[in-house]
């Protein structure tokens, strides 16, 4: 799809593809905290020197962060693998491969979603090692 | 489908740094997970973040992120407030001086522990 002559793709007019429209701006304008306020947090007031095993334990000891970056992950993951739909919609033709690449992405979204959950959850720093 | 101008570099670069992202973030959940291993396991795989190549690639995921989040902005302003498109190269170039503003204290941050 050509971009519209000012802003982003042209507002769909119904159904899922407005709904999907709408998620990437609100998602979009909530990880511009959640995913700026991470990259600060992890990169500049700490660094990747500090962070290790003990790190995330202390971190994560606190189910606020967890709920923070459970947000973080879904939020991010679903509005980077709804931009890959997209692309797929503008950029793939062949209609076998279009199906095949949007198994792709909806099967990725899923595992990582759910693998990202379960590490987010289930962390136990006493049973780790 | 490239008419040139500054609408269609903004929109190439939003959809370059949204896939960098995006495969970062994947690689990120992947290594996150390792902690379900134990601290042997995790530190050592995530001691190879501290390598400069990692450190500079690191400052490349910021700046995408980074440019991603102010374009971000720019479309979602012109998209609901379509009376703002007659100037939308000035938020362009908006977006571009924001850019530069943020990242070269960031990027400086995040090389001054290499030297």
């Amino acid at each position: 799809m050509e971009p519209s002559s000012a802003g982003g793709r042209p507002r769909p007019t119904g159904g899922l593809e407005l709904y999907a429209w709408l998620f990437m701006r609100v998602s979009g304008a909530l990880l511009l905290l959640l995913a700026l306020g991470h990259l600060a947090l992890m990169h500049l007031i700490n660094n990747v020197e500090a962070i290790n095993f003990a790190f995330v334990a202390e971190r994560w000891a606190n189910p606020l962060w967890r709920l923070y970056d459970w947000f973080l992950l879904a939020l991010a993951l679903v509005h980077g693998f709804n931009g890959v739909r997209v692309m797929v919609d503008d950029y793939v033709r062949s209609p076998g491969l279009r199906v095949l690449s949007l198994v792709g992405v909806y099967g990725l979204t899923l595992f990582f979603l759910v693998a990202g959950s379960f590490v987010i959850l289930t962390f136990q720093p006493m049973a780790g090692g | 489908m490239y008419r040139g101008g500054a609408g269609q570099w903004a929109w190439l670069l939003h959809r370059l740094s949204g896939l960098g992202v995006l495969l970062f973030l994947l690689i990120h959940i992947l290594d996150t997970g390792l902690v379900l291993f134990g601290p042997e396991v995790y530190d050592r795989v995530v001691k190879l973040y501290t390598h400069p190549v990692f450190r500079v690639g690191e400052v490349g995921l910021a700046a995408a992120v980074l440019y991603h989040a102010l374009n971000g902005i720019r479309i979602t302003l012109l998209d609901f407030y379509p009376e703002l498109s007659p100037r939308q190269r000035q938020i362009f170039y908006g977006v571009v001086s924001l850019f530069a503003l943020a990242f070269l204290p960031m990027a400086y941050l995040m090389l001054k522990p290499l030297f």
